[in-house]
């Protein structure tokens, strides 16, 4: 997974000023940065959430190439392509209300991938074992915590088989020990070799788990690094009153 | 729906009747309260009489053809005729300078004068010179209402159904009702509470209506109704109505006094008897079920299909309005203030009568259904439009990373979450739709209020009948309560729940 010069403006204002990263499949990425960084703007670009005004972003063999002017149709099916290798996780769960846990998992699978019924039933309920929710999976979501919530969310990404898994503050909506049962998935996620970019606001979370840590400020990646190199030794004055904030 | 429901409402718009050009007479008349011109039988409501439906039989046979009757509101008659929904209308009908402007007449078939109608205590009301200063109730666009207007002082309650008329002169509203000599007969002398004043006045002569160029049909009624005279069918006819009157003799140059008995005036006055106690009052009642079942199940069929209509054009329109093109959009909205700002009423009329002008011709059934579903499109859009706020932004976002398209996204995401937020609303809508329908009584179709006018009118009985149509709405309105809250239950809303994450 690439992203290369990806560039947004919002009101005349620029929110991301060319921002480059290379990812390597199995990385976990976690993404830090004051509130206004454009830290969400850059993961949302990623799979055309919100629509770059130039640059390219290149995941698993689908490359999009944006220099300016009009989203067209063909640059839609493009992204279209796209998001069928990339899931993402949402800081409000964002789980369909109307239907059960269950549902919520299997939607896509059936809707989009046209995969029979059965089978998706038994992959969704596969999965939200996996997240340690087999339990509730005929239950609404507006009865579960918002950890179990956040859990189903993220099974619901994995049904569609994705290379990538994009988290946009996952855990800043949860309580400490609620956020701890997410992080521990990712975690398991990690271990089984996914491909995860995490923007966060949780430090500890981020020295611990990530194969390596990218600090943004003002639309621009500062500094990318191992984060015991990051956390310990921060290269850019910018990083460090950033950590002596958050720390 | 119900596979069976469905099957029944197509049934029910395959019989109604739509314009044809077969064989039978089509004639038309308003049979709700309309003694003793053509009116259902009090003692057999599934039978048509009167005076002249029993001419219009004796027409049509005279012609060798067949009778089609079509039931049509007062208002509609002469509108209906030139739009060829029959081909004569029969309903005493005056033949007036005015009215010859719009239509065709054959010569007269029955001559009158106007009687003044007053309560059995009034003195001196007896002529028209008496009634100055008075307030009179008469029927709207007839000779008697404009000799009353000669009078200025006159203040003039104009009706629709002389039944009215004579309700509000009991009840001391009106000082006294100037009305034909045949509508006095009937509804004015039998009236223990009420008297005829004075003399006969002026004359009023009645004919069939045809559409203006149909000569050839007025030319063959003209020569029935001749041969109706000479042979004394017509004596025959208005003696057994107690309706044979010294202007007829003179008409028809017909003096002879046949021993004829009024069978049909006393079959009326026997069935309309007031009726003692609550046992035979009870059976009357018992009597209006079949009716009243026909009235419920047209209103029932007209509102549900009509929902159907307004739901899924409603919900076009507010995804046209919020996820279209800019013109789209602009189209929606144009369509919705258009219709939310103009009368159902006029909307109805509009499309029964209008649109066959351009070439669209539609039954009745079809007409209301459109017209009521189209109405409440406009304002259906308007609740899926608030419905479809207030599912959250991250919902769609959710559905695009989840590599659905955005079609999906409102299909199974979007769409079900903003219909199940406007249910309470549109149950609401839906029971004043089932009440809204009533106004397809004026294209024709006989549903739950038209069935009380008549039934009402016919028996004097606006309470006890009143009470009756009052139940079946509620009892029709009752399903789509329950059903409103069955799906509320199934579906479980339980956004509102969320906050607490």
């Amino acid at each position: 997974m690439r992203a290369d010069q990806v560039r947004k403006m919002f009101d005349g204002h620029a929110v991301l000023r060319g921002i480059s990263l290379d990812v390597t499949r199995g990385e976990l990425i976690s993404i830090i940065g004051p509130s206004g960084c454009g830290k969400s703007t850059f993961l949302r670009c990623l799979n055309f959430l919100e629509i770059p005004d130039s640059g390219t972003v290149d995941i698993a063999g689908v490359t999009i190439t944006r220099t300016g002017g009009r989203w067209t149709r063909q640059e839609e099916d493009a992204a279209h392509r796209l998001r069928a290798h990339v899931g993402m996780v949402f800081q409000s769960f964002n789980l369909f209300p109307h239907r059960t846990v269950l549902d919520n998992v299997m939607l896509a699978p059936v809707r989009v991938k046209r995969m029979p019924a059965d089978e998706a039933r038994a992959e969704a309920l596969a999965l939200l074992d996996k997240v340690g929710l087999s339990a509730m999976a005929t239950r609404y979501p507006d009865t579960l915590s918002g950890g179990q919530q956040q859990r189903a969310a993220i099974a619901r990404a994995l049904a569609m088989r994705p290379d990538v898994m994009l988290y946009d503050e996952p855990t800043s909506a949860l309580d400490p020990e609620l956020a701890e049962e997410v992080l521990s998935v990712m975690r398991t996620l990690d271990n089984e070799g996914m491909t995860q970019l995490v923007v966060t606001h949780d430090m500890r979370f981020a020295r611990a788990a990530s194969d390596r840590v990218v600090f943004m400020d003002g639309g621009e990646i500062v500094e990318a690094d191992d984060p015991d190199r990051l956390f310990v030794a921060p290269e850019d004055a910018r990083t460090r009153r950033f950590l002596r904030s958050v720390l | 729906m119900k596979p069976g429901l469905m099957a029944l409402l197509l049934a029910l718009v395959m019989f109604l009747p739509v314009a044809s050009h077969a064989a039978p007479l089509r004639w038309a008349s308003d049979a709700e309260a309309n003694v003793p011109f053509v009116f259902h039988d009090p003692a057999d409501q599934s039978r048509l009489t009167g005076y002249e439906y029993e001419i219009a039989q004796a027409i049509a046979r005279r012609l060798g053809r067949q009778t089609q009757f079509v039931q049509n509101d007062w208002d509609g008659l002469i509108p209906g005729l030139q739009r060829g929904l029959y081909d004569m209308v029969i309903d005493g009908i005056e033949i007036t300078p005015e009215h010859e402007q719009g239509v065709l007449f054959s010569r007269p078939y029955y001559m009158t004068t106007e009687r003044i109608t007053v309560r059995r205590d009034q003195q001196g009301l007896d002529t028209l010179a008496a009634l100055h200063g008075h307030v009179v109730g008469t029927l709207k666009d007839t000779t008697a209402e404009r000799m009353l207007q000669a009078d200025p002082s006159i203040r003039i309650r104009a009706y629709e159904e002389e039944t009215n008329a004579y309700t509000d002169l009991k009840n001391g509203r009106l000082d006294a009702v100037l009305l034909d000599g045949t509508i006095a007969l009937y509804y004015g002398s039998p009236d223990p509470d009420l008297k005829l004043a004075g003399a006969p006045i002026g004359q009023v002569a009645y004919g069939v209506a045809f559409a203006q160029g149909n000569s050839v049909l007025r030319d063959q009624v003209n020569a029935a109704l001749d041969g109706m005279m000479r042979d004394g069918e017509l004596h025959r006819i208005l003696a057994r109505w107690k309706l044979w009157t010294p202007a007829m003799a003179a008409l028809t140059g017909d003096a002879s006094t046949p021993e004829i008995a009024p069978e049909a005036w006393d079959h009326y006055r026997a069935a309309t008897a007031p009726t003692a106690g609550w046992g035979a009052r009870f059976d009357r009642y018992v009597s209006f079920l079949p009716l009243l079942l026909h009235g419920a199940l047209l209103t029932f069929a007209v509102s549900a299909c009509a929902m159907v209509l307004a739901v899924g054009l409603g919900l076009a329109l507010a995804l046209m309005r919020r996820y279209g093109p800019r013109w789209l959009g602009a189209l929606a909205t144009l369509y919705v203030e258009i219709v939310r700002g103009t009368p159902l009423l006029i909307q109805i009329l509009f499309i029964f009568y209008a649109l066959p002008g351009i070439g669209l011709r539609l039954s009745p059934f079809v007409a209301g259904v459109l017209a009521l579903g189209m109405n409440y499109a406009a304002y259906e859009a308007e609740n899926y439009r608030a419905g479809l706020q207030s599912v959250a932004r991250g919902q769609i976002e959710a559905a695009i990373a989840l590599n659905m398209t955005h079609f999906q996204a409102l299909r199974f995401v979007v769409v079900p979450q903003a219909v199940r937020m406007v249910i309470p609303v549109m149950t609401n809508d839906f029971i004043s739709l089932l009440k809204d329908s009533s106004l397809v009584s004026v294209i024709t179709l006989t549903e739950l209020s038209q069935t009380y006018v008549r039934l009402s009118s016919t028996y004097y009985d606006y309470f006890g009948t009143g009470l009756l149509i009052g139940v079946a709405y509620l009892l029709l309105g009752l399903p789509f309560v329950r059903l409103a809250r069955l799906a509320e239950a199934r579906f479980h809303t339980g956004r509102q729940r969320q906050g607490h994450i």
